[in-house]
């Protein structure tokens, strides 16, 4: 919970530092997504935790403190604030800031050295996220067919809130979409949209349970989406390249090379957005609901029952 | 005035903060959190003004949106246990 | 015409400054308050008096634009959202047992979302 605190922090200091875009992806995913993907952690791992005082615990804590300390260390080593020839300063900052403008023609140079100087890191960056997602889905029990037990109810009794949610979020999902085709011009982009509509999501299927959300939106066509986005972006890889030019080069895509970008970086920008929020919600729904064969799902529906009906906790 | 305003509402987070730290329950942390967001949402719009970069208020739009959903996230998450059974005991 | 400008300045300044001062007695108000429901009545009034003021303070400062209707949205947003969540906050409470100070007060609070959930909650305070 303070961890939403830090997010928020954060993302003034760099409200602060001037630095839009980053602020921007730290209100979305350090203090949204990130305390709730926490939170349904501790929910499958369990909330209190065994207390051995243990000698391994105290290594731990020492071992923490250590490379802290030098942590601590290593940043008195680094350039002061804002001096004039700080590494961020010489190399090619510079070269963004004066070609940007004749090369690829959008107002965000942030969004250009992100989705085309820069085209390669943020395909990594990308497929990092896509391999999480495929991790997860590895790790945590689910079949491809199997029925799904929802251990979430919903929240039947918050009347108020559903109701003032459901208002609320196709004005969400509005500003997710606005967010993804504003990139070119002002702080947002692929990242910061698809948290927002994962977030949108992730909402609705914590008020109104986890079954609601999937007939909304249904398991394998999330992994689809996540493959999807990257795919996506991969191939307007390909396609430059067999137009003649290196892989992620955009300016052969059209006619001038300045559509060309535009092209290039509003289709890989879709594809991030994708696959972001592809990969978030499908993390979202592995943990908090249990996929299992239909004969233990109905067992263990029944045993909830009896349960129930066994009455007074 | 605008500073003035600053000042104030990073007073009013400051304060938001050391509730939420000694908060003798866990609803009065939550209440503190949900306030220190909504501050926040305002220190970003009004420090927006102050540097002429209306830019961000996108970014406070996104806070205050991220801020409701997590505070709904935090009550669902410790009203219900695992089996989603209502916890009385807390 | 500057006449015009200067009233608008002025009462924008009024209007955020009377934001920031309700925010601050809202914050003054969570740590000296002695128990969660006086709290979030503290802390309420500086998500809608506090928010509502400086925000319509910084739409007269910047005039008729996309940032007006932005800051309008944030606004809306706000109000929306700020009362759903403190009462669902207060729900929380109320049926993890926690009950307002007072003498006099007698709170019947219904079965949470199980029909047979009948131990559920604290019934009721003489």
């Amino acid at each position: 919970m303070l961890s939403g605190i830090y997010g928020l922090l954060s993302a003034s200091l760099f409200v602060v530092l001037d630095a839009v875009d980053v602020a921007f992806t730290e209100a979305a995913v350090g203090a949204g997504i990130s305390t709730i993907l926490m939170l349904t952690t501790l929910a499958i791992t369990g909330r209190y935790e065994l207390s051995r005082p243990s000698i391994r615990t105290r290594i731990g804590l020492l071992l923490v403190l250590v490379i802290g300390v030098l942590l601590i260390y290593g940043t008195l080593g680094m350039p002061y604030f804002g001096m004039p020839e700080n590494p961020a300063n010489g190399h090619v900052a510079a070269y963004y800031l004066e070609n940007t403008e004749q090369q690829i023609g959008i107002p965000n140079y942030v969004t250009a050295v992100l989705a085309s100087y820069r085209g390669f890191d943020t395909f990594g960056e990308l497929v990092v996220v896509f391999t999480a997602g495929v991790a997860v889905l590895a790790l945590l029990p689910h079949s491809r067919d199997g029925f799904v037990v929802d251990d979430m109810q919903p929240m039947k009794h918050h009347l108020i809130l559903r109701i003032t949610s459901k208002l609320l979020l196709p004005f969400i999902l509005l500003f997710a979409l606005y967010v993804q085709f504003h990139g070119d011009f002002g702080p947002g982009g692929g990242f910061q949209a698809g948290v927002i509509f994962a977030a949108a999501i992730i909402l609705y299927s914590m008020l109104y349970g986890l079954e609601n959300a999937m007939q909304v939106i249904s398991f394998p066509v999330i992994r689809f989406c996540a493959a999807l986005g990257v795919l996506l972006y991969g191939s307007v890889g390909i396609v430059s390249m067999l137009k003649g030019g290196n892989f992620l080069d955009y300016s052969v895509l059209l006619e001038t090379p300045v559509a060309g970008q535009h092209l290039g970086i509003l289709l890989i920008e879709f594809g991030v957005g994708l696959t972001v929020a592809a990969v978030m919600v499908c993390v979202f729904f592995t943990f908090t609901g249990s996929v299992v064969s239909p004969a233990k799902s109905a067992r263990v529906v029944a045993a909830r029952d009896g349960e129930k009906t066994q009455g007074a906790p | 005035m605008l500073t003035a305003a600053v000042i104030a509402i990073v007073v009013t987070m400051f304060l938001a903060l050391l509730r939420a730290m000694a908060g003798p329950s866990l609803y009065d942390r939550i209440l503190a959190v949900n306030m220190f967001g909504t501050k926040t949402v305002l220190f970003i719009a009004v420090v927006g003004f102050l540097m002429g970069r209306p830019m961000f208020l996108d970014i406070a739009l996104v806070y205050a949106l991220m801020n409701f959903i997590s505070v709904i996230a935090i009550l669902r998450f410790f009203e219900y246990d695992k089996r989603g059974e209502i916890n009385h005991d807390r | 015409m500057t006449d015009n400008v200067l009233w608008i300045d002025i009462l924008s300044g009024i209007l955020v400054l009377s934001g920031s001062f309700f925010c601050f007695s809202g914050a003054v108000g969570l740590h000296r308050f002695p128990d969660f429901f006086t709290r979030m009545h503290a802390a309420s009034v500086t998500d809608t008096l506090g928010a509502g003021l400086v925000l319509s303070g910084l739409m007269l400062q910047a005039g008729f634009s996309l940032v007006t209707l932005k800051l309008l949205f944030i606004l809306l947003f706000l109000l929306i959202t700020g009362p759903a969540s403190s009462h669902a906050m207060a729900k929380a409470a109320l049926h993890s047992g926690r009950k307002p100070l007072g003498e006099h007060i007698r709170i019947d609070i219904p079965a949470m979302s199980r029909e047979d959930d009948s131990s559920g909650g604290v019934k009721s305070k003489p």
